[in-house]
């Protein structure tokens, strides 16, 4: 059964006042999960093919095509868990 | 003639491509990349020398001995330290830290004394402190930090007493590459009758550092911000203070002997010789070869040279930053009083948004509180970015730095 950690390389929570999230995905199925991700989530806003700022059932974030996303204002790891398996599976 | 396109020669990782851009180190505060003279010495050891070390009689373990005991004469020459006594070798800053607040600290230490910080330390710099002092009791003292970051050497100078019994803090910044005046603040530590110690993670990586010229007690720094190997670090002490000094950790090589007294039915235990009372358990000998190869890369360089290339390419940094309209530069605007480090921030994105667009064109930068959260209290900062530059860092990679920066704003 496919799961969130067949995408998901590394999950970073970021350091500041911001309290983020960056989703690293895993490097040969970066291309899949940014195809996904861009298929379910709403699109803001993108720059070339580059940066994509996306909306996502109240949960704005941004997506690199690099295979890296940052998720803004989350309380906890368990709702990006939630987000992430919404947008991939 | 220092020549930093001839220096990236010699470091292999610096012709790589991320994400099919040529990659641009900005993260060297954090670590260093590694030339191939590291690599191969470290590499060396393992295929021709790896033993352990000392007491053992056997040819291998008599070269890797040697080759231990001439990583310590390499650094203590490169600091100016009398000997190798005053070199002793641990993982990082931030244990050569904790070894003077558990060896030195935790013995001297009373309920009616004081530890001077600053708010511009790295957290390994404060942590150790803090944490001792719900054993000890005693007070920790925070010098204020000015509105551009520079230390307040007023507040400073009304902050050490007669209560004060060592003085802890940055030889540079970490946030801000601010060059602090430790002569001054030795002299004043030692007039109320201190000790001094420095955390020189990020100065003896970039300028020439006499631990004598100083007068510094102890001076704390990491190998693998100054092109060693990762693992491996230096703690200096004066060899009166290290002599004063107890161990921090016990195990095999740190003692002379453990004899079992037969009527107390405990061990009565003896010290080895400095440094190695300090060294318990079998060290990080490749470490410590890949270090030495690093210190004598340096030497060879010139310290004053290193130092000279890195104020040129903050003061380039800076002036071609001023073309960024959505670009502030944290910290003072006078490029003299730093070394190498540039933290800055774009209006309307988060650090780590900024670090991630660079990152997509291949350009590596820090973000975030950079273990220095109450510095970005006291400077009212969220959070920044962090750029900084060593020896093989060009200004072509700063123009493009900068090209990326203007594309965010673009966009």
């Amino acid at each position: 059964m496919v799961s969130v950690e067949d995408y998901v390389a590394r999950v970073e929570e970021t350091c500041g006042e911001e309290k983020d999230f960056i989703v690293i995905f895993k490097y040969d199925k970066k291309d899949e999960a940014v195809a996904k991700i861009l298929q379910r989530a709403k699109r803001e806003k993108s720059i070339s093919t580059l940066i994509y700022e996306l909306a996502f059932r109240n949960v704005s974030f941004r997506l690199y095509s690099t295979g890296k996303a940052i998720f803004r204002n989350l309380k906890e790891k368990s709702e990006l868990q939630r987000v992430l398996a919404e947008l991939l599976l | 003639m220092f020549d930093p396109h001839k220096i990236r020669e010699d470091f292999p990782i610096l012709k790589r491509k991320v994400n099919n851009h040529p990659l641009i180190y900005f993260d060297n505060a954090a670590t260093s990349q590694k030339p191939r003279q590291v690599i191969e010495a470290e590499r060396d050891f393992y295929e021709k020398h790896n033993a352990n070390v000392h007491r053992a009689v056997h040819t291998l373990s008599q070269e890797a001995s040697q080759l231990y005991e001439d990583a310590h004469e390499e650094v203590a020459k490169f600091i100016n330290a009398s000997g190798m006594e005053e070199i002793v070798f641990v993982r990082g800053t931030t244990e050569a830290i904790n070894l003077v607040a558990y060896g030195w600290g935790l013995h001297n230490l009373g309920k009616k004394d004081e530890v001077v910080v600053s708010l511009m330390e790295h957290h390994s710099n404060i942590v150790p402190w803090e944490i001792l002092s719900r054993v000890n009791g005693f007070d920790v003292t925070y010098v204020e930090v000015n509105n551009d970051g520079t230390l307040d050497y007023e507040d400073l100078e009304g902050k050490i007493s007669r209560k004060t019994k060592i003085v802890c803090l940055s030889h540079v910044s970490n946030v801000t590459g601010i060059v602090n005046d430790v002569r001054r603040i030795v002299k004043l530590a030692h007039e109320h009758g201190a000790l001094a110690l420095f955390d020189g993670a990020q100065s003896v990586p970039h300028l020439p550092v006499d631990v004598k010229e100083l007068g510094v007690d102890f001076l704390a720094f990491s190998g693998h911000k100054m092109l060693g190997p990762t693992g491996i670090g230096c703690l200096y002490g004066k060899r009166e203070v290290l002599e004063k000094t107890d161990p921090f950790e016990g195990g095999g090589e740190m003692i002379r002997e453990v004899a079992f007294d037969t009527k107390r039915k405990r061990c009565t235990i003896s010290w080895n010789e400095l440094p190695w009372k300090f060294e318990a358990g079998t060290p990080n000998i490749a470490g410590g070869v890949g270090l030495m190869a690093a210190v004598r890369y340096l030497t060879r360089l010139g310290m004053e040279n290193v130092k000279a290339h890195e104020c040129m390419m903050t003061g380039y940094a800076m002036k071609r930053l001023k073309e960024c309209g959505n670009v502030e530069v944290y910290g003072p605007k006078d490029p003299s009083v730093k070394c190498g480090i540039v933290p800055f921030g774009v209006q309307g994105l988060s650090s780590h948004d900024v670090a991630l667009f660079l990152d997509s064109y291949g350009i590596m930068v820090r973000s975030g509180y950079h273990c220095a959260q109450p510095l970005h209290q006291m400077l009212k900062l969220s959070s920044s970015a962090r750029a900084s530059f060593y020896l093989y860092n060009t200004t072509e990679e700063i123009d493009r730095f900068v090209d990326v920066l203007k594309e965010i704003e673009r966009v």
